[in-house]
This record gives structure tokens, C-alpha cells and sequence, in this order.
């Protein structure tokens, strides 16, 4: 295993179960992280709850783990506030689709440039196996007896249709692949989603690796990400799944951050900044 | 006539343009050397129904709400419907003769043209500077003021519109001579050159110009009334003040954001009532674990849930004390003036910095939207002390020390690396499930707030009191009056701008009295049962008030005269 500076100083407990595809993603952010050659002082991942949104706790960064379906205002707000930070969001499929579910829709339209990583594996795992807001239907659980009766969310096609210039899907067991996708995302000057597809060992019995191998296929050389439309009925295809980035939008779309009027004259930090008295005076005329 | 105090009722609808009336009658007021209060309630809807303003206008300050009504201005058909039981054979009524007369009164009335003038003029919305030209002339104000605050106002507009609306004043100006010619509507009143320096300013913006005073750099929250008045104030002062304002797709996100923003290094508050406020306890929580200061404004209004969303109510003192799952420390005040308003505002974001806690500006609708006049404040004597360290490298975010008050870092500010947990955690702010650490960690938090300063409460009236009126928040006005009336010298009123933790010295102020009277606009009693657990004392009497509108003062004046009967 390749060190990075991305790496925790002492012997993290690691929470997850083994075989887990955490723990592989675990080393490609923390490999896409030193090989963008980031500073670990600049960066911040925001995470809710779930085994997903451990990450952060394993990794040498500024984190804010935060509660269950917050990681994303929490991560508009810091990048909002400190524009020259880069900022990831982080989570599952439950905390960021299902719990989060208000704050994904309405965080894609502020348009922050923040990485979104979304650990897919399609069942809830820290609460031991319920269905997830992306399980198939059909899906048995303790709690879905029957199996699931819901239509599986479609992050990608949701995503795309609020405008997200940057909307990819990657699978954990190409870890090659993930890492490209992985930078690629940090790099684009937008909120850009990442859509993990992430095997629950414990949890999930169907959607295992060799599931995941069989109906996934990469996008070739010749697909147009730029195509907005063609993106849209990528999104829809949902047997087998594309891989790749389906959408990237080659115009800059405006962020929340850089409309913002207290970033329009030169940077300061926020907390560095004074009022005058004279300033406050304005206030009582 | 001659008195000290003269108490008007503006009664129209919704989306008449009442406030046009009460921005300028009451900013005149103040620069005519008059002190004033406004207050006003009205009902939940866009367009009609009946709403009513009531500017009491005196020779010495006054701050609080009364039933009597020397005049009352009817502004259309329904005006006077609601107002049955507070005119009297002394109240004199003003208005189209038609609305005026819709309802039988003991009042006398005086019937004024204004639909044939508004005619005249072209449009209804002239009527507002019409009826200002009439109090103007009736308060003997000087209209020169006027003249000129018209002239700022509508400049943008044009010159056609600046004089129209001059036209419109000058006919209330002229109305108010013939009117006058009858003594009782001639209200003349001592005038005092200091207050012509004052502002008039409302609770709303009393609490804005406190947050911008505080440092606030970052708003988000959720409309609702009566809290979404701050959020405006600030959006207005957003540019030239230099804050970040969000309007968040639900409470949750507000008050996540709000700590995310306090997290790389803003001063970040949430604005919301009751039922927004809700949704955000589970930000009030995390707030106490990962020791986030973070300052929420929570406008009171009468519940349970949607209850009344244009009223008044004290009733979510506990809300405000419980909210949030787990055990950690917390800060509440409840400002009942103006100037309260702004200083504690102020306060709650020194504090929440200071000691990394959820810090509460507790109010109400009544205190909102209620305008008064109020001295400039001196801001150089509200500075502000940022507790954010640079980081240096290895640095561990919940140090654990004495005081439980760990240097607190941002991101990207110094050498160290800045880690945040909700999950109970290590000095590192890493994940654990270690008792021992638990164990360190509740104690270390627990005891921040041992060396704060407590906003003591402020006694009103007679130091040997024997017995003591207690009440907190948007009450003081109203009971400073009714106290007054009463003329007591045995009777003072504690009144607590600091409702939690409550202020170490509440036991011997209370201890000294030997009758107790608790006066709360909700319907238990909430401070004096926090109070009675704390320190187990008893309230005698307790005078509340649930019906959705604040005490008047006459209304307290009769309850607190049998309570000491």
C-alpha cells in the first residue's frame, strides 16, 4: 500500500467489516488526494452517518462529521464562507438520498464546487440491512418482507435534471477508473456528483462484486459527456449501468460561492475582517 | 387637550399600505421630539381582513401596549369591528363617514372625505401620505420633516411621484386645521429637543443591528413569522455590511449551514418561530457535541403547532431550555427593550464564541414588531473578541483543560488540522467508544460555562421591596407601567433578560420578597417553573396571558392590583 500525505498518523480502529468496499475506496481518495497534490491543511470532507460517512475519520484532513443526511449544507456552508478550501461531501445512499434527500435537490441548484461522493451499495448497512432509497425492487430485508415495492431513486437522472454540471458513476472494484473519476471531480469547478457503486459484504446478498461486474459496462472513447440529453438517457439505463462520467458541462456554470457579494472584492477570511464603528453607525440613521 | 400621553389606532387591511403610514408617522414623531411606541397585530393573510397599529405618543418614554384609544383613524369598512371593547364615550374617531358609522359607538365622530380626495388624487395609495399630512397637523409636528423624509423616500420614483405624494400630505395638512378647530382633537403634548437625535427603530431591527454588532457574517434560515423579519433586515444590510445570507430549503439545512459556517470561521446565527425551530433541535445537539457556538433567534408565537402565526406568545421558554437530544450547556436571553435588543444580540454572539455553545436571543412577535424611539448606541463600546486560535501543527481540537474551553481552530488557518466529531470523541476529535474518554469528554463540556458572567436581572422600583413582580422578555414595557400606575412602595418588578442558566444572584432576589408574582404570556408559567425546580421557590401568583395578543397595560394593572389586594 502506497503512503500518502493523506494518511492518519497512529492506528486507526477501522469500523468497517472485512471485504468491505470501503476499505478500498478509503486508499483511492486518499491516492486521488495526494496525486492532485492537494494540501491536507486545504481540504475538508463533511460526512453524515452510516458506515460511509466514517471516512473522514480515517483519513488526515480537517473533517466535519456532522448528523445523519447533513454532510451537503454543512459543506455549502464551509465552502461558502472559505471559498479556498477544496470541499468534499461524503456519505451513503441513505444519508445522502434518503435522509439528505431535501438537501441534494436544493444543493445541486446553489451549485457549490464541491465534490459529492456517494457511496452506493444499496441497503442500509450501520442499521443492519434495510432497504436503502436505491435498493432494487424486489429486495427482501427484515423490515421489506415482501421485498421492496418503491422505485429505486436515480441520483444520476435527478442530478442531471436540477442542472448538476458534473455527474458521474463509478464501481469500487475498478479502483483505476474510481480514482480518475474521483480527481476528475475534485478538479471541476462545480458541484460535481459521484456515484459509487460500493458492495455491502454483510447486508448485501444480491448486489455483490460479481452482481456489480455483470451489469455495469464503461462508457467508451467515443461517448460525448457533453451532451446533456444522451447523458439523461444514460442515466436511465439501468441494466447494465454505465460507468464513467456521463455529463460534464463545458461551460462554467456559476457557483454559490463566487456569486456571493462578500467575496467580490478581493478574498479576505471572514474572520479577519473588522467592522468600524462607523461602519455600525450606518445602522441607526 | 393637554395630556402626557396620547394613545392612536390606525385600523385598515391587509395590503393597504398601513406601514407606509407607520415608517413616517413614526420616524416624524421622533424627530418632532416626541417619544414613541408602536405596536401593532394583524392577521394572517396577504390581502384584507382587519389589521390594527397602535402609536402611543408621550412627553416621556413609553414602551408598551394599552387598551384605551384617544383616536382612532378607521381606514376601511371593517375598521371598527374588532375594536368594540376598547371605545370609549372619550375615544374620538376619524374616517370615511360610511365606515365610521358601520358600527353603533359611544365615540364621537368626525367624518372626513377621504374617498373624495383620494379621487382626486388618482390613487388609493395616496391615502397614506393623506392621513400622515392629518396626524402631522393634529400632533403639531413639524412638516417640513415630513416634506423632506417624503422627498427621500420616493426620489427613485420620480419627480411626479414625489409631488403627488406632497399634494397628498398638504390635504391631510389642510384637513387637520379644520379638524383642530374642535379642542379634543387638538393633541397637544410637551415636546423634548434631546429625542429629536433619537431613532425609532423596531425589535427586528434592534435584533439585526445586535447580530451586525455581534460580528454576524452569515445568515441562513426558513421564512416563517414572526422570526422572518431578522432575515430581512440582515438581506438588507447583506452588501454593505458584508454578510453571507441563504435562504435554506428547510430549518434543518438552516441551522446545519449556520454551523458549518461557524466551522471555517464565520459568525453564523438562524432566524425561525417555534415550529421551525423544531426542526433545527437536532442542530442545537450536534452544536453541543462538536462544541460549535452557533446563535439562533427564536421568535415566539402562540402554538401548538401552527397555532397562531400572527401572534404573541411566551411559550417556548422550555423548547428553547430542552431542545436538543443529550446533556450539554446552553445560554438564553430574552431581551424587553430596544436597546436589551441590540446588547444582547451583541452578547450572544461574544458569548457563543467565547464558550462554544448554542446561545438563544429568545423573543416574540409582540417584541418584534413593536417600534419605539431609542437613544444612538455607542458601538465602540460593543467590540468584538474572536476566540479563533491559529492552529499549530499537531493540534488537537478538544484539548481538555480546566476551564473545558478548547482553543478552537478553523480550517486552513495555521499548521494543525481541524477535526469535528457528533459522535462522542477524543481530543482529536476522532470517533471513540471509550468510556473513560466519554466520561472526560461530558465533564469537559459540562463545565464550560463556570467562570460566565451572568446578565443579572434588573430590578425596577423600590430596593426594600417586600413584594416582587418577576418577568422576562417582551413583558417589561407593560409592567414598568402598570407598576407605575400601581405606585407601590413595596412593590418592585425583577426583570430577567437572562432566563438560562439563571443568573446566580436569582435566589436572593427572590428570597427578599415574601410575596411572589410571576407575569408570563403563556399559559403555565414556564420561567417560574424553572425557576421553582432550580431553586424551590414559589410563585404566590402567577398572571398570564395565552389569548394570542400581549398584555395591555390596563389589563395587567387590574390583575396585579387584585393579586395584592
Amino acid at each position: 500500500m502506497k503512503t500518502t500525505r493523506f494518511d492518519c498518523s497512529g492506528d486507526a480502529d477501522i469500523a468497517w467489516c472485512p471485504g468491505c468496499g470501503n476499505h478500498g475506496l478509503l486508499q483511492i481518495l486518499k491516492q486521488a488526494l495526494d496525486e492532485l497534490g492537494l494540501d491536507p491543511k486545504q481540504v475538508v470532507i463533511s460526512s453524515g452517518i452510516g458506515q460511509a460517512a466514517k471516512m473522514p475519520q480515517y483519513i488526515g484532513t480537517n473533517y466535519f462529521n456532522g448528523l445523519h443526511g447533513r454532510a451537503f449544507p454543512v459543506a455549502t456552508a464551509i465552502k461558502m464562507v472559505n471559498p479556498q478550501l477544496v470541499v468534499i461531501a461524503e456519505g451513503g445512499d441513505g444519508d445522502m438520498y434518503g435522509e439528505g434527500g431535501n438537501h441534494f435537490i436544493h444543493n445541486i441548484r446553489r451549485n457549490p464546487d464541491i465534490a459529492h461522493l456517494v457511496h452506493n451499495n444499496m441497503v442500509y448497512g450501520l442499521t443492519q440491512g434495510q432497504a436503502s432509497p436505491t435498493s432494487p425492487r424486489g429486495f427482501r430485508t427484515p423490515v421489506q418482507t415482501e421485498g421492496v415495492v418503491n422505485e429505486p431513486f436515480n441520483p444520476l437522472s435527478v442530478a442531471i435534471a436540477l442542472g448538476a454540471p458534473f455527474v458521474a458513476r463509478t464501481f469500487v472494484g475498478n479502483p483505476q477508473m474510481t480514482k480518475e473519476i474521483i480527481k476528475a471531480a475534485i478538479q471541476y469547478p462545480g458541484y460535481a456528483l459521484v456515484d459509487i457503486f460500493d458492495p455491502c459484504v454483510s447486508f448485501n446478498k444480491v448486489n455483490t462484486y460479481a452482481w456489480y461486474r455483470q451489469n455495469t459496462y464503461e462508457l467508451d472513447s467515443q461517448y460525448d459527456p457533453t451532451d446533456r440529453m444522451q447523458a439523461m438517457a444514460k442515466a436511465f439505463e439501468e441494466g447494465p449501468f454505465p460507468l464513467g462520467i456521463l455529463y460534464r458541462n463545458p461551460q462554467h456554470k456559476p457557483t454559490i460561492e463566487e456569486q456571493l457579494m462578500v467575496h467580490q472584492s478581493g478574498y479576505a477570511a471572514l474572520h479577519l475582517r473588522e467592522r468600524s464603528p462607523q461602519m455600525l453607525d450606518t445602522l441607526m440613521e | 387637550m393637554k395630556e402626557t400621553s396620547y394613545s392612536v389606532v390606525l385600523s385598515g387591511e391587509a395590503g393597504q399600505g398601513l406601514r407606509t403610514i407607520e415608517t413616517l408617522f413614526m420616524a416624524l414623531l421622533t424627530k418632532s421630539g416626541y417619544h414613541a411606541f408602536l405596536s401593532k397585530e394583524f392577521m394572517s393573510r396577504v390581502r384584507g381582513g382587519n389589521n390594527t397599529t397602535e402609536i402611543r405618543i408621550s412627553s416621556s418614554r413609553v414602551a408598551s401596549f394599552i387598551d384605551r384609544i384617544d383616536l382612532l383613524v378607521v381606514l376601511s369598512h371593517d375598521g371598527l369591528k374588532r375594536l368594540a371593547d376598547r371605545i370609549t364615550s372619550h375615544t374620538m374617531i376619524i374616517g370615511e363617514k360610511a365606515d365610521i358609522e358601520a358600527q353603533p359607538t359611544s365615540a364621537v365622530l368626525r367624518g372626513i372625505p377621504l374617498a373624495d380626495r383620494v379621487k382626486e388624487l388618482g390613487n388609493a395609495i395616496y391615502t397614506n401620505n393623506l392621513i400622515n399630512g392629518l396626524l402631522c397637523g393634529l400632533f403639531h409636528c413639524e412638516p417640513a420633516i415630513a416634506q423632506d423624509m417624503i422627498r427621500a423616500q420616493f426620489q427613485r420614483k420620480g419627480d411626479e411621484v414625489v409631488e403627488a405624494n406632497l399634494h397628498a400630505f398638504q390635504m391631510g395638512l389642510d384637513l387637520s386645521e379644520t379638524l383642530r378647530q374642535d379642542p379634543r382633537l387638538d393633541f397637544i403634548l410637551e415636546k423634548n429637543e434631546a429625542v429629536a437625535s433619537w431613532v425609532s427603530l423596531n425589535g427586528a431591527e434592534a435584533v439585526g443591528i445586535g447580530a451586525i454588532a455581534g460580528g454576524c457574517d452569515f445568515i441562513a434560515s426558513y421564512p416563517m413569522s414572526p422570526g422572518t423579519s431578522v432575515l430581512t433586515y440582515l438581506a438588507g444590510k447583506a452588501h454593505a455590511q458584508g454578510i453571507i445570507v441563504e435562504q435554506a430549503e428547510d430549518e434543518i439545512a438552516a441551522i446545519n449551514m449556520a454551523l458549518g459556517a461557524w466551522y471555517a470561521g464565520a459568525r453564523g446565527m438562524v432566524t425561525t418561530s417555534g415550529g421551525g425551530f423544531a426542526l433545527m433541535t437536532e442542530g442545537v445537539s450536534l452544536a453541543g457535541c462538536i462544541e460549535s457556538p452557533v446563535v439562533i433567534h427564536l421568535a415566539q408565537r402562540p402554538g401548538p403547532a401552527t397555532g397562531l402565526p400572527t401572534r404573541t406568545e411566551q411559550g417556548d421558554l422550555n423548547l428553547a431550555l430542552y431542545a436538543g437530544h443529550g446533556e450539554f450547556p446552553r445560554i438564553i436571553y430574552a431581551p424587553g427593550t430596544l436597546e436589551d435588543g441590540i446588547r444582547l444580540t451583541h452578547r450572544a454572539f461574544e458569548m457563543a464564541d467565547a464558550y462554544q455553545v448554542p446561545v438563544f436571543v429568545l423573543t416574540d412577535q409582540y417584541f418584534l414588531d413593536s417600534e419605539g424611539s431609542l437613544e444612538r448606541i455607542d458601538f465602540s463600546q460593543l467590540p468584538i473578541h474572536r476566540a479563533i486560535v491559529r492552529t499549530p501543527s499537531g493540534y488537537t481540537r478538544y484539548a481538555i483543560n480546566d476551564s473545558g474551553i478548547s482553543p478552537r481552530g478553523i480550517p486552513g488557518f495555521g499548521e494543525g488540522l481541524v477535526c469535528v466529531d457528533s459522535d462522542e470523541h477524543t481530543q482529536e476529535g476522532r470517533i471513540t467508544e471509550d468510556f473513560s474518554v466519554r466520561v472526560a469528554m461530558m465533564d469537559k463540556r459540562m463545565r464550560k460555562l463556570a467562570a460566565y458572567e451572568d446578565v443579572p436581572p434588573r430590578i425596577v422600583g423600590p430596593s426594600g421591596y417586600s413584594t416582587l413582580v418577576v418577568g422576562w422578555g417582551s413583558t417589561y414595557g407593560t409592567i414598568c407601567e402598570a407598576l407605575e400606575r400601581l405606585g407601590r412602595k413595596d412593590v418592585a418588578f425583577a426583570y430577567f433578560p437572562q432566563v438560562y442558566p439563571l443568573p446566580r444572584i436569582t435566589g436572593d432576589v427572590l428570597r427578599q420578597a415574601k410575596h411572589l408574582i410571576l407575569v408570563e404570556n403563556n399559559a403555565t408559567g414556564q420561567f417560574g417553573d424553572l425557576v421553582n425546580r432550580e431553586l424551590l421557590v414559589d410563585f404566590d401568583t402567577r398572571l398570564l396571558q395565552y389569548n394570542g395578543m400581549p398584555f395591555s397595560v390596563e389589563v395587567l394593572y387590574e390583575r396585579l392590583e387584585g393579586a395584592l389586594r
